[in-house]
Protein backbone atom coordinates (compact mmCIF):
# COMPACT_ATOMS: atom_id res chain seq x y z
CA UNK A 1 0.00 0.00 0.00
CA UNK A 2 2.90 2.32 -0.73
CA UNK A 3 0.51 4.64 -2.59
CA UNK A 4 -0.56 5.85 0.85
CA UNK A 5 2.79 7.60 1.14
CA UNK A 6 1.45 9.81 -1.64
CA UNK A 7 -2.25 9.90 -0.86
CA UNK A 8 -2.06 10.72 2.85
CA UNK A 9 0.38 13.65 2.61
CA UNK A 10 -1.53 14.90 -0.43
CA UNK A 11 -4.78 14.75 1.51
CA UNK A 12 -3.22 16.55 4.47
CA UNK A 13 -1.98 19.32 2.17
CA UNK A 14 -5.44 19.60 0.64
CA UNK A 15 -7.10 19.79 4.06
CA UNK A 16 -4.61 22.52 5.01
CA UNK A 17 -5.48 24.46 1.87
CA UNK A 18 -9.16 24.06 2.66
CA UNK A 19 -8.62 25.34 6.20
CA UNK A 20 -6.63 28.31 4.88
CA UNK A 21 -9.46 29.08 2.49
CA UNK A 22 -11.97 28.88 5.31
CA UNK A 23 -9.89 31.15 7.55
CA UNK A 24 -9.48 33.67 4.72
CA UNK A 25 -13.23 33.73 4.11
CA UNK A 26 -14.05 34.31 7.77
CA UNK A 27 -11.37 37.00 8.02
CA UNK A 28 -12.65 38.83 4.95
CA UNK A 29 -16.20 38.92 6.28
CA UNK A 30 -17.59 36.54 3.68
CA UNK A 31 -20.01 35.13 6.24
CA UNK A 32 -21.55 38.44 7.35
CA UNK A 33 -25.03 39.63 6.24
CA UNK A 34 -25.82 36.23 4.73
CA UNK A 35 -29.55 36.74 4.18
CA UNK A 36 -28.98 39.98 2.31
CA UNK A 37 -26.32 38.33 0.16
CA UNK A 38 -28.66 35.47 -0.66
CA UNK A 39 -31.18 37.98 -2.00
CA UNK A 40 -28.70 40.17 -3.84
CA UNK A 41 -28.65 37.94 -6.94
CA UNK A 42 -32.39 38.50 -7.39
CA UNK A 43 -32.11 42.26 -7.55
CA UNK A 44 -30.22 43.32 -10.63
CA UNK A 45 -30.68 42.30 -14.29
CA UNK B 1 -6.83 42.36 -21.89
CA UNK B 2 -9.39 44.38 -19.92
CA UNK B 3 -11.48 46.87 -21.87
CA UNK B 4 -11.14 50.50 -20.92
CA UNK B 5 -14.83 50.94 -20.23
CA UNK B 6 -16.16 47.81 -18.61
CA UNK B 7 -19.83 48.31 -19.20
CA UNK B 8 -21.06 45.02 -20.66
CA UNK B 9 -20.81 41.39 -19.68
CA UNK B 10 -18.56 39.10 -21.71
CA UNK B 11 -21.16 36.62 -22.95
CA UNK B 12 -19.83 35.43 -26.32
CA UNK B 13 -18.06 32.50 -24.69
CA UNK B 14 -21.16 31.78 -22.58
CA UNK B 15 -23.27 31.64 -25.74
CA UNK B 16 -20.78 29.34 -27.45
CA UNK B 17 -20.53 26.91 -24.56
CA UNK B 18 -24.32 26.94 -24.03
CA UNK B 19 -25.03 25.94 -27.63
CA UNK B 20 -22.36 23.24 -27.61
CA UNK B 21 -23.80 21.85 -24.37
CA UNK B 22 -26.96 20.97 -26.26
CA UNK B 23 -25.12 19.68 -29.33
CA UNK B 24 -22.79 17.43 -27.32
CA UNK B 25 -25.75 16.30 -25.23
CA UNK B 26 -27.41 14.92 -28.34
CA UNK B 27 -24.16 13.33 -29.56
CA UNK B 28 -23.22 11.76 -26.23
CA UNK B 29 -26.71 10.42 -25.59
CA UNK B 30 -26.92 9.03 -29.12
CA UNK B 31 -23.72 7.07 -28.55
CA UNK B 32 -25.25 5.91 -25.27
CA UNK B 33 -28.33 4.67 -27.11
CA UNK B 34 -26.16 2.84 -29.64
CA UNK B 35 -24.21 0.96 -26.98
CA UNK B 36 -27.39 0.20 -25.01
CA UNK B 37 -28.78 -1.32 -28.20
CA UNK B 38 -25.57 -3.27 -28.75
CA UNK B 39 -25.86 -4.86 -25.32
CA UNK B 40 -29.30 -6.14 -26.27
CA UNK B 41 -28.40 -6.93 -29.90
CA UNK B 42 -24.62 -7.45 -30.24
CA UNK B 43 -24.86 -7.76 -34.02
CA UNK B 44 -25.15 -3.98 -33.99
CA UNK B 45 -21.38 -3.62 -33.87
CA UNK B 46 -21.47 -4.75 -37.53
CA UNK B 47 -18.06 -6.36 -37.08
CA UNK B 48 -16.38 -2.95 -37.36
CA UNK B 49 -13.70 -2.26 -34.74
CA UNK B 50 -14.52 1.46 -34.54
CA UNK B 51 -18.13 0.64 -33.78
CA UNK B 52 -17.52 -1.99 -31.14
CA UNK B 53 -18.96 -1.64 -27.64
CA UNK B 54 -15.55 -1.60 -25.97
CA UNK B 55 -14.48 1.45 -27.97
CA UNK B 56 -17.83 3.27 -28.02
CA UNK B 57 -18.50 3.04 -24.30
CA UNK B 58 -15.70 5.43 -23.28
CA UNK B 59 -16.76 7.69 -26.15
CA UNK B 60 -20.21 7.81 -24.55
CA UNK B 61 -18.97 8.45 -21.02
CA UNK B 62 -16.47 11.10 -22.08
CA UNK B 63 -19.03 12.81 -24.32
CA UNK B 64 -21.77 13.03 -21.72
CA UNK B 65 -19.55 13.89 -18.76
CA UNK B 66 -16.90 16.13 -20.29
CA UNK B 67 -18.46 17.39 -23.50
CA UNK B 68 -22.09 17.81 -22.38
CA UNK B 69 -21.46 18.28 -18.65
CA UNK B 70 -18.21 20.15 -19.18
CA UNK B 71 -19.67 22.70 -21.59
CA UNK B 72 -22.63 23.21 -19.24
CA UNK B 73 -20.22 23.94 -16.39
CA UNK B 74 -18.07 26.28 -18.46
CA UNK B 75 -21.12 28.16 -19.76
CA UNK B 76 -22.85 28.55 -16.42
CA UNK B 77 -19.74 29.27 -14.35
CA UNK B 78 -18.67 32.02 -16.75
CA UNK B 79 -22.22 33.43 -16.61
CA UNK B 80 -22.63 33.19 -12.83
CA UNK B 81 -19.20 34.52 -11.84
CA UNK B 82 -19.83 37.65 -13.91
CA UNK B 83 -23.41 38.23 -12.73
CA UNK B 84 -22.69 37.66 -9.03
CA UNK B 85 -19.55 39.77 -9.10
CA UNK B 86 -21.13 42.40 -11.37
CA UNK B 87 -17.97 42.48 -13.43
CA UNK B 88 -16.79 41.40 -16.85
CA UNK B 89 -14.79 38.22 -17.31
CA UNK B 90 -11.08 38.45 -16.56
CA UNK B 91 -9.05 37.85 -19.74
CA UNK B 92 -11.91 37.23 -22.20
CA UNK B 93 -9.33 36.20 -24.82
CA UNK B 94 -8.18 33.39 -22.56
CA UNK B 95 -11.81 32.45 -21.99
CA UNK B 96 -12.21 32.19 -25.77
CA UNK B 97 -9.18 29.89 -25.81
CA UNK B 98 -10.84 27.64 -23.21
CA UNK B 99 -13.83 27.27 -25.53
CA UNK B 100 -11.83 26.30 -28.63
CA UNK B 101 -9.37 24.26 -26.57
CA UNK B 102 -12.17 22.28 -24.94
CA UNK B 103 -13.80 21.60 -28.31
CA UNK B 104 -10.39 20.38 -29.56
CA UNK B 105 -10.17 18.00 -26.58
CA UNK B 106 -13.64 16.66 -27.41
CA UNK B 107 -12.76 16.18 -31.07
CA UNK B 108 -9.52 14.44 -30.14
CA UNK B 109 -11.54 12.11 -27.90
CA UNK B 110 -14.11 11.47 -30.64
CA UNK B 111 -11.32 10.41 -33.01
CA UNK B 112 -8.92 8.58 -30.71
CA UNK B 113 -11.38 6.52 -28.69
CA UNK B 114 -13.07 4.70 -31.60
CA UNK B 115 -9.59 4.13 -33.04
CA UNK B 116 -8.87 2.18 -29.88
CA UNK B 117 -6.40 4.49 -28.17
CA UNK B 118 -7.10 4.24 -24.47
CA UNK B 119 -5.28 4.35 -21.15
CA UNK B 120 -7.82 1.88 -19.82
CA UNK B 121 -8.64 4.13 -16.86
CA UNK B 122 -12.33 4.79 -16.47
CA UNK B 123 -13.36 8.41 -17.20
CA UNK B 124 -9.64 9.07 -17.84
CA UNK B 125 -9.25 7.01 -21.03
CA UNK B 126 -7.75 9.78 -23.15
CA UNK B 127 -4.10 9.28 -23.97
CA UNK B 128 -1.29 11.52 -22.76
CA UNK B 129 -1.10 14.17 -25.51
CA UNK B 130 -4.79 14.94 -24.98
CA UNK B 131 -4.24 14.95 -21.21
CA UNK B 132 -1.67 17.71 -21.72
CA UNK B 133 -4.14 19.76 -23.76
CA UNK B 134 -6.74 19.26 -21.02
CA UNK B 135 -4.24 20.57 -18.45
CA UNK B 136 -3.50 23.69 -20.52
CA UNK B 137 -7.22 24.41 -21.02
CA UNK B 138 -7.99 23.76 -17.36
CA UNK B 139 -5.25 26.06 -16.07
CA UNK B 140 -6.60 28.76 -18.39
CA UNK B 141 -10.10 28.14 -17.05
CA UNK B 142 -8.87 28.54 -13.48
CA UNK B 143 -7.12 31.80 -14.39
CA UNK B 144 -10.25 33.22 -16.04
CA UNK B 145 -12.61 32.10 -13.27
CA UNK B 146 -10.53 33.09 -10.27
CA UNK B 147 -9.31 36.22 -12.03
CA UNK B 148 -12.94 37.26 -12.39
CA UNK B 149 -13.59 36.51 -8.70
CA UNK B 150 -10.61 38.70 -7.77
CA UNK B 151 -11.84 41.65 -9.87
CA UNK B 152 -15.42 41.42 -8.58
CA UNK B 153 -17.27 44.62 -7.68
CA UNK B 154 -19.39 42.89 -5.02
CA UNK B 155 -17.27 42.02 -2.00
CA UNK B 156 -19.31 38.96 -0.99
CA UNK B 157 -18.55 35.86 -3.03
CA UNK B 158 -21.91 34.26 -3.78
CA UNK B 159 -22.07 30.64 -2.66
CA UNK B 160 -22.35 29.23 -6.20
CA UNK B 161 -18.84 30.52 -6.91
CA UNK B 162 -17.44 28.54 -3.98
CA UNK B 163 -18.87 25.38 -5.51
CA UNK B 164 -17.54 26.24 -8.97
CA UNK B 165 -14.15 27.18 -7.52
CA UNK B 166 -13.84 23.95 -5.54
CA UNK B 167 -14.82 21.97 -8.64
CA UNK B 168 -12.20 23.70 -10.81
CA UNK B 169 -9.35 23.30 -8.32
CA UNK B 170 -10.12 19.72 -7.34
CA UNK B 171 -10.56 18.51 -10.92
CA UNK B 172 -7.12 19.99 -11.69
CA UNK B 173 -5.53 17.97 -8.88
CA UNK B 174 -7.48 14.82 -9.78
CA UNK B 175 -6.52 15.04 -13.44
CA UNK B 176 -2.82 15.60 -12.75
CA UNK B 177 -2.51 12.81 -10.22
CA UNK B 178 -4.57 10.12 -11.96
CA UNK B 179 -3.33 10.80 -15.48
CA UNK B 180 0.33 10.58 -14.47
CA UNK B 181 1.83 8.21 -16.98
CA UNK B 182 5.04 7.27 -18.76
CA UNK B 183 4.68 7.77 -22.54
CA UNK B 184 5.74 4.86 -24.73
CA UNK B 185 4.72 6.23 -28.11
CA UNK B 186 2.65 9.08 -29.50
CA UNK B 187 -0.63 7.60 -28.32
CA UNK B 188 0.50 5.00 -25.81
CA UNK B 189 1.50 5.30 -22.18
CA UNK B 190 1.77 3.30 -18.98
CA UNK B 191 0.25 4.46 -15.72
CA UNK B 192 2.67 5.80 -13.13
CA UNK B 193 0.98 3.46 -10.68
CA UNK B 194 0.45 -0.29 -10.70
CA UNK B 195 -1.79 -2.98 -9.32
CA UNK B 196 -4.06 -2.20 -6.40
CA UNK B 197 -2.25 1.13 -5.88
CA UNK B 198 -3.35 2.14 -9.38
CA UNK B 199 -6.85 0.97 -8.53
CA UNK B 200 -6.90 3.14 -5.41
CA UNK B 201 -5.68 6.22 -7.32
CA UNK B 202 -8.12 5.49 -10.13
CA UNK B 203 -11.11 5.30 -7.81
CA UNK B 204 -9.98 8.23 -5.67
CA UNK B 205 -10.09 10.03 -9.00
CA UNK B 206 -13.28 8.35 -10.20
CA UNK B 207 -15.32 9.09 -7.17
CA UNK B 208 -14.06 12.64 -6.87
CA UNK B 209 -14.85 13.15 -10.53
CA UNK B 210 -18.42 12.35 -9.51
CA UNK B 211 -18.20 14.41 -6.32
CA UNK B 212 -16.60 17.51 -7.76
CA UNK B 213 -17.20 17.52 -11.51
CA UNK B 214 -20.71 16.06 -11.42
CA UNK B 215 -21.82 17.25 -7.98
CA UNK B 216 -20.04 20.35 -6.66
CA UNK B 217 -19.97 22.01 -10.07
CA UNK B 218 -23.66 21.38 -10.69
CA UNK B 219 -24.61 22.40 -7.15
CA UNK B 220 -23.00 25.73 -8.03
CA UNK B 221 -25.30 25.82 -11.05
CA UNK B 222 -28.31 24.91 -8.90
CA UNK B 223 -27.62 27.56 -6.29
CA UNK B 224 -27.78 30.32 -8.87
CA UNK B 225 -30.37 29.21 -11.38
CA UNK B 226 -33.05 27.90 -9.00
CA UNK B 227 -33.29 31.13 -6.98
CA UNK B 228 -33.23 33.13 -10.22
CA UNK B 229 -35.93 31.04 -11.91
CA UNK B 230 -38.10 30.83 -8.77
CA UNK B 231 -37.45 34.50 -8.00
CA UNK B 232 -36.81 33.57 -4.39
CA UNK B 233 -33.55 33.51 -2.43
CA UNK B 234 -31.91 30.27 -1.37
CA UNK B 235 -33.94 28.80 1.50
CA UNK B 236 -31.09 28.96 3.97
CA UNK B 237 -28.01 30.75 2.79
CA UNK B 238 -26.26 29.72 6.01
CA UNK B 239 -26.96 26.06 5.26
CA UNK B 240 -25.55 26.44 1.76
CA UNK B 241 -22.21 27.52 3.21
CA UNK B 242 -22.13 24.83 5.90
CA UNK B 243 -22.96 21.99 3.54
CA UNK B 244 -20.43 23.27 1.02
CA UNK B 245 -17.55 22.82 3.45
CA UNK B 246 -18.90 19.51 4.77
CA UNK B 247 -19.40 18.18 1.24
CA UNK B 248 -15.99 19.03 -0.16
CA UNK B 249 -14.24 17.62 2.86
CA UNK B 250 -16.15 14.34 3.00
CA UNK B 251 -16.17 13.53 -0.72
CA UNK B 252 -12.40 13.10 -0.82
CA UNK B 253 -12.55 9.91 1.24
CA UNK B 254 -15.36 8.02 -0.48
CA UNK B 255 -13.35 6.48 -3.32
CA UNK B 256 -12.65 3.07 -1.75
CA UNK B 257 -16.33 2.13 -1.97
CA UNK B 258 -15.59 1.23 -5.59
CA UNK B 259 -13.14 -1.41 -4.38
CA UNK B 260 -15.04 -3.39 -1.76
CA UNK B 261 -13.95 -7.06 -1.51
CA UNK B 262 -10.98 -6.46 -3.80
CA UNK B 263 -7.29 -6.58 -2.95
CA UNK B 264 -7.62 -3.14 -1.34
CA UNK B 265 -6.90 -3.42 2.41
CA UNK B 266 -9.95 -3.88 4.61
CA UNK B 267 -9.32 -0.73 6.64
CA UNK B 268 -9.28 1.39 3.48
CA UNK B 269 -12.54 -0.17 2.35
CA UNK B 270 -14.12 0.57 5.74
CA UNK B 271 -12.87 4.17 5.67
CA UNK B 272 -14.48 4.67 2.27
CA UNK B 273 -17.71 3.09 3.45
CA UNK B 274 -17.96 5.26 6.58
CA UNK B 275 -17.26 8.52 4.76
CA UNK B 276 -19.70 7.57 2.02
CA UNK B 277 -22.40 7.15 4.65
CA UNK B 278 -21.51 10.46 6.32
CA UNK B 279 -21.76 12.09 2.88
CA UNK B 280 -25.51 11.53 2.91
CA UNK B 281 -25.91 14.43 5.36
CA UNK B 282 -24.28 17.30 3.44
CA UNK B 283 -25.73 16.01 0.17
CA UNK B 284 -29.26 16.08 1.52
CA UNK B 285 -28.56 19.48 3.05
CA UNK B 286 -28.04 20.75 -0.46
CA UNK B 287 -31.09 18.99 -1.82
CA UNK B 288 -33.39 20.26 0.91
CA UNK B 289 -31.99 23.76 0.57
CA UNK B 290 -32.65 23.82 -3.15
CA UNK B 291 -36.14 22.33 -2.99
CA UNK B 292 -37.25 24.45 -0.01
CA UNK B 293 -36.22 27.56 -1.96
CA UNK B 294 -39.66 27.08 -3.51
CA UNK B 295 -41.25 27.57 -0.10
CA UNK B 296 -44.19 29.91 -0.70
CA UNK B 297 -43.81 29.51 -4.44
CA UNK B 298 -44.80 25.88 -5.07
CA UNK B 299 -47.58 27.05 -7.39
CA UNK B 300 -44.93 28.13 -9.89
CA UNK B 301 -44.22 24.47 -10.62
CA UNK B 302 -47.66 24.17 -12.22
CA UNK B 303 -46.94 26.59 -15.02
CA UNK B 304 -43.17 26.73 -15.31
CA UNK B 305 -41.56 23.66 -16.89
CA UNK B 306 -38.09 25.18 -16.57
CA UNK B 307 -38.48 25.33 -12.80
CA UNK B 308 -39.82 21.78 -12.89
CA UNK B 309 -36.61 20.58 -14.57
CA UNK B 310 -34.61 22.15 -11.78
CA UNK B 311 -36.69 20.86 -8.86
CA UNK B 312 -37.07 17.33 -10.24
CA UNK B 313 -33.32 17.26 -10.79
CA UNK B 314 -32.93 17.81 -7.05
CA UNK B 315 -35.30 14.93 -6.30
CA UNK B 316 -33.11 12.62 -8.35
CA UNK B 317 -30.07 14.13 -6.65
CA UNK B 318 -31.58 13.24 -3.28
CA UNK B 319 -32.41 9.75 -4.49
CA UNK B 320 -28.93 9.11 -5.85
CA UNK B 321 -27.21 10.51 -2.77
CA UNK B 322 -29.26 8.14 -0.64
CA UNK B 323 -28.75 5.17 -2.92
CA UNK B 324 -25.00 5.78 -3.17
CA UNK B 325 -24.30 5.58 0.57
CA UNK B 326 -26.51 2.49 0.78
CA UNK B 327 -24.51 0.84 -1.99
CA UNK B 328 -21.30 1.82 -0.19
CA UNK B 329 -22.19 -0.48 2.69
CA UNK B 330 -20.02 -3.55 2.20
CA UNK B 331 -22.80 -6.11 2.60
CA UNK B 332 -25.00 -4.26 0.12
CA UNK B 333 -22.07 -3.84 -2.21
CA UNK B 334 -21.42 -7.57 -2.10
CA UNK B 335 -24.69 -7.90 -4.00
CA UNK B 336 -24.52 -4.79 -6.20
CA UNK B 337 -20.90 -4.72 -7.34
CA UNK B 338 -20.37 -5.51 -11.05
CA UNK B 339 -24.14 -5.62 -11.62
CA UNK B 340 -26.40 -3.31 -13.57
CA UNK B 341 -27.59 -1.79 -10.29
CA UNK B 342 -24.41 0.29 -10.43
CA UNK B 343 -25.34 1.37 -13.94
CA UNK B 344 -28.83 2.28 -12.73
CA UNK B 345 -27.37 4.31 -9.89
CA UNK B 346 -24.99 6.16 -12.20
CA UNK B 347 -27.78 7.02 -14.60
CA UNK B 348 -30.25 8.20 -11.98
CA UNK B 349 -27.56 10.68 -10.96
CA UNK B 350 -26.47 11.44 -14.52
CA UNK B 351 -29.83 11.65 -16.30
CA UNK B 352 -31.82 12.71 -13.27
CA UNK B 353 -29.56 15.20 -11.52
CA UNK B 354 -26.85 16.35 -13.93
CA UNK B 355 -28.98 16.16 -17.08
CA UNK B 356 -32.11 17.83 -15.78
CA UNK B 357 -30.39 20.66 -13.88
CA UNK B 358 -28.26 21.42 -16.96
CA UNK B 359 -31.35 21.48 -19.15
CA UNK B 360 -33.08 23.82 -16.70
CA UNK B 361 -30.08 26.14 -16.61
CA UNK B 362 -29.75 26.16 -20.42
CA UNK B 363 -33.48 26.92 -20.84
CA UNK B 364 -32.95 29.84 -18.45
CA UNK B 365 -29.87 31.08 -20.31
CA UNK B 366 -30.83 30.74 -23.98
CA UNK B 367 -33.61 33.37 -24.12
CA UNK B 368 -31.47 35.83 -22.18
CA UNK B 369 -28.39 35.21 -24.33
CA UNK B 370 -30.39 35.86 -27.50
CA UNK B 371 -32.43 38.87 -26.41
CA UNK B 372 -35.71 36.95 -26.11
CA UNK B 373 -38.30 36.94 -23.35
CA UNK B 374 -38.75 33.18 -23.50
CA UNK B 375 -37.85 30.06 -25.45
CA UNK B 376 -39.30 29.68 -28.97
CA UNK B 377 -41.72 27.00 -27.74
CA UNK B 378 -42.74 26.52 -24.10
CA UNK B 379 -44.91 23.43 -24.94
CA UNK B 380 -41.72 21.87 -26.34
CA UNK B 381 -40.07 22.36 -22.94
CA UNK B 382 -43.05 20.54 -21.38
CA UNK B 383 -42.69 17.70 -23.91
CA UNK B 384 -38.98 17.50 -23.16
CA UNK B 385 -39.62 17.39 -19.42
CA UNK B 386 -42.10 14.52 -19.60
CA UNK B 387 -40.16 12.40 -22.10
CA UNK B 388 -36.97 12.90 -20.12
CA UNK B 389 -38.60 11.98 -16.80
CA UNK B 390 -40.39 8.92 -18.16
CA UNK B 391 -37.18 7.89 -19.91
CA UNK B 392 -35.25 8.14 -16.66
CA UNK B 393 -37.81 6.09 -14.72
CA UNK B 394 -37.81 3.32 -17.35
CA UNK B 395 -34.02 3.30 -17.45
CA UNK B 396 -33.37 3.09 -13.76
CA UNK B 397 -36.12 0.64 -12.87
CA UNK B 398 -34.94 -1.71 -15.63
CA UNK B 399 -31.40 -1.52 -14.26
CA UNK B 400 -32.49 -1.97 -10.65
CA UNK B 401 -34.38 -5.13 -11.43
CA UNK B 402 -31.60 -6.44 -13.67
CA UNK B 403 -28.93 -5.59 -11.13
CA UNK B 404 -30.52 -7.20 -8.11
CA UNK B 405 -31.41 -10.22 -10.22
CA UNK B 406 -27.82 -10.55 -11.41
CA UNK B 407 -26.48 -10.23 -7.86
CA UNK B 408 -28.85 -12.89 -6.59
CA UNK B 409 -28.20 -15.25 -9.49
CA UNK B 410 -24.44 -14.97 -9.17
CA UNK B 411 -24.46 -15.86 -5.48
CA UNK B 412 -27.04 -18.64 -5.63
CA UNK B 413 -25.51 -21.96 -4.63
CA UNK B 414 -26.91 -25.46 -4.58
CA UNK B 415 -26.94 -27.68 -1.56
CA UNK B 416 -23.70 -29.29 -2.62
CA UNK B 417 -22.01 -25.87 -2.78
CA UNK B 418 -21.90 -25.57 -6.56
CA UNK B 419 -23.16 -22.48 -8.34
CA UNK B 420 -26.81 -22.69 -9.34
CA UNK B 421 -26.49 -20.56 -12.47
CA UNK B 422 -23.89 -20.21 -15.17
CA UNK B 423 -22.87 -16.67 -15.97
CA UNK B 424 -24.42 -16.82 -19.41
CA UNK B 425 -27.77 -17.68 -17.84
CA UNK B 426 -27.68 -14.35 -16.01
CA UNK B 427 -26.85 -12.61 -19.28
CA UNK B 428 -29.83 -14.24 -20.95
CA UNK B 429 -32.12 -13.29 -18.06
CA UNK B 430 -30.98 -9.67 -18.34
CA UNK B 431 -32.02 -9.35 -21.99
CA UNK B 432 -35.55 -7.94 -21.52
CA UNK B 433 -34.22 -5.28 -19.15
CA UNK B 434 -31.63 -4.23 -21.70
CA UNK B 435 -34.48 -3.73 -24.16
CA UNK B 436 -36.46 -1.60 -21.68
CA UNK B 437 -33.30 0.42 -21.07
CA UNK B 438 -33.01 1.11 -24.79
CA UNK B 439 -36.59 2.47 -24.74
CA UNK B 440 -35.86 4.66 -21.70
CA UNK B 441 -32.67 5.98 -23.22
CA UNK B 442 -34.38 6.62 -26.56
CA UNK B 443 -37.02 8.73 -24.82
CA UNK B 444 -34.33 10.72 -23.03
CA UNK B 445 -32.45 11.29 -26.30
CA UNK B 446 -35.70 12.29 -28.03
CA UNK B 447 -36.21 14.95 -25.37
CA UNK B 448 -32.69 16.23 -26.00
CA UNK B 449 -33.37 16.46 -29.75
CA UNK B 450 -36.53 18.47 -29.03
CA UNK B 451 -34.37 20.76 -26.89
CA UNK B 452 -31.84 21.17 -29.69
CA UNK B 453 -34.63 22.20 -32.07
CA UNK B 454 -36.07 24.62 -29.51
CA UNK B 455 -32.67 26.17 -28.77
CA UNK B 456 -31.82 26.56 -32.46
CA UNK B 457 -35.18 28.20 -33.19
CA UNK B 458 -34.74 30.61 -30.29
CA UNK B 459 -31.18 31.46 -31.34
CA UNK B 460 -32.08 31.97 -35.03
CA UNK B 461 -34.88 34.40 -34.35
CA UNK B 462 -33.04 36.09 -31.51
CA UNK B 463 -30.44 38.80 -31.57
CA UNK B 464 -27.20 39.05 -29.70
CA UNK B 465 -27.11 42.22 -27.65
CA UNK B 466 -24.47 43.18 -25.14
CA UNK B 467 -25.91 43.20 -21.65
CA UNK B 468 -24.86 46.17 -19.52
CA UNK B 469 -23.41 45.56 -16.09
CA UNK B 470 -25.54 47.28 -13.45
CA UNK B 471 -23.85 49.52 -10.92
CA UNK B 472 -23.30 47.94 -7.52
CA UNK B 473 -25.85 49.10 -4.95
CA UNK B 474 -24.90 48.86 -1.28
CA UNK B 475 -27.39 46.68 0.62
CA UNK B 476 -29.23 47.73 3.73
Amino acid sequence: MEILFLLIPLSVVLVLLILIGLWWAIDKGQFEHLDAEGERILRHE
Amino acid sequence: MNSITETTYSDTVVRQFTLMTVVWGVVGMLVGLIIAAQLAWPELNFGIPWFSYGRLRPLHTNAVIFAFGGCALFATSYYVVQRTGQTRLFAPGLAAFTFWGWQAVILAAAISLPLGYTSGKEYAELEWPIDILITVVWVSYAIVFFGTVVKRKVSHIYVANWFYGAFILTVAVLHLVNSAAVPAGMMKSYSAYAGVQDAMVQWWYGHNAVGFFLTAGFLGMMYYFIPKQAERPVYSYRLSIVHFWALIFTYMWAGPHHLHYTALPDWTQSLGMVFSLILLAPSWGGMINGIMTLSGAWHKLRDDPVLRFMIVSLSFYGMSTFEGPMMSIKTVNALSHYTDWTVGHVHSGALGWVGLVSMGAVYFLVPRLFGQKKMHSVPAIELHFWTATIGIVLYISAMWIAGVMQGLMWRAINEDGTLTYTFVESVKATYPYYVVRVVGGALYLFGMVVMLWNVMMTAFKGKVIAIPIPAVVAHA
